[in-house]
């Protein structure tokens, strides 16, 4: 049983980590604020509950996503979710890897990691569907084991290893849509018309 | 002698990256993890894809990275102020 009195001392060192999840979640900063303050509230109430020496940051995760999913999350089902079947893992790496480099200092690899901007990934991440997103952010970003995130999520283990796998896959075909707009690399048609050109 | 050399290699590339995701995520046993280690020491190509998932992940998780507020900074400390009292 956790004292009140060291809930400051404990728990507010994870509210930047807390409100990054919260902002990626609602996609909407007040949102985020709103949040983490109700998710703060909650966890403050709650001390007592909480089992001093096991994990404090996972049990504050699971207020939060507790939280987003009773009050904030839009029900929407997005149309790629059953098409991921055709994007293969490791998508963005072998897109890459069949490229040319257009850089002189750098391979694919190396300048799409260098130059996506901070919020062509945050969009890119916002783009899943909100259950992988969810998966993703937690297991990538904040880095928990598949077993805390199915605690967390209260999801079994299986279910949070397929949504993490399927995220990650759609995270990818995103990012790599984003390089393709930018020009950073080329699209599959392309590529396939410039080998039919090599063999002209 | 070397087609059997080569289907072995394939066989653990294979492998390698069909536990990719599981490695970096620290969910194998130690005795897996040490063989993807070994295998990795020798393949340049499984090397290669596992340095750029890591790497693509490290990007993701910096630039997650968001400035809490000063004013939700005082908020909650006001909030749980208020609770105490």
């Amino acid at each position: 049983m956790a004292d009140k009195n060291t809930f400051v001392q404990q728990a507010l060192e994870f509210m930047p980590a807390l409100y990054s999840a919260a902002l990626r979640m609602t996609q909407n900063p007040q949102d985020a604020e709103d949040l983490v303050q109700e998710t703060y509230l909650r966890a403050f109430r709650a001390f007592d509950s909480f089992q001093e020496g096991t994990n404090l940051k996972a049990w504050l995760y699971k207020i939060l996503t507790n939280s987003f999913i009773n009050s904030y999350r839009v029900k929407k089902k997005r149309a790629y979710e059953t098409s991921l079947d055709e994007v293969e893992d490791l998508y963005l790496y072998k897109k890459l890897s069949q490229q040319e480099s257009t850089d002189r200092t750098f391979s694919p690899e190396e300048l799409v990691l260098k130059t996506l901007t901070d919020q062509e990934i945050k969009d890119a991440l916002e783009s899943l569907p909100e259950s992988f997103r969810l998966a993703v952010i937690l297991a990538d970003v904040e880095g928990f084991s598949y077993q805390e995130i199915a605690e967390i999520l209260n999801l079994p283990v299986g279910t949070v290893m397929s949504r993490i796998h399927r995220g990650r896959k759609a995270l990818q075909k995103a990012l790599h849509d984003y390089a393709v707009k930018k020009g950073l690399i080329k699209n599959s048609a392309e590529l396939i018309g410039q080998s039919e050109g090599e063999k002209k | 002698m070397t087609s059997s050399f080569q289907k072995n290699l394939v066989d653990k590339c294979q492998e390698a990256i069909h536990k990719l995701y599981h490695y970096l995520d620290g969910e194998l046993t130690e005795e897996k993890r040490q063989a993807i280690e070994k295998h990795l020491d020798q393949c340049r190509p499984c090397e290669q894809a596992y340095s750029f998932e890591r790497e693509l992940r490290r990007v993701i998780a910096d630039r997650m990275k968001e400035e809490v507020p000063e004013s939700l900074k005082k908020k909650i400390a006001d909030l749980i102020q208020h609770e105490f009292h």
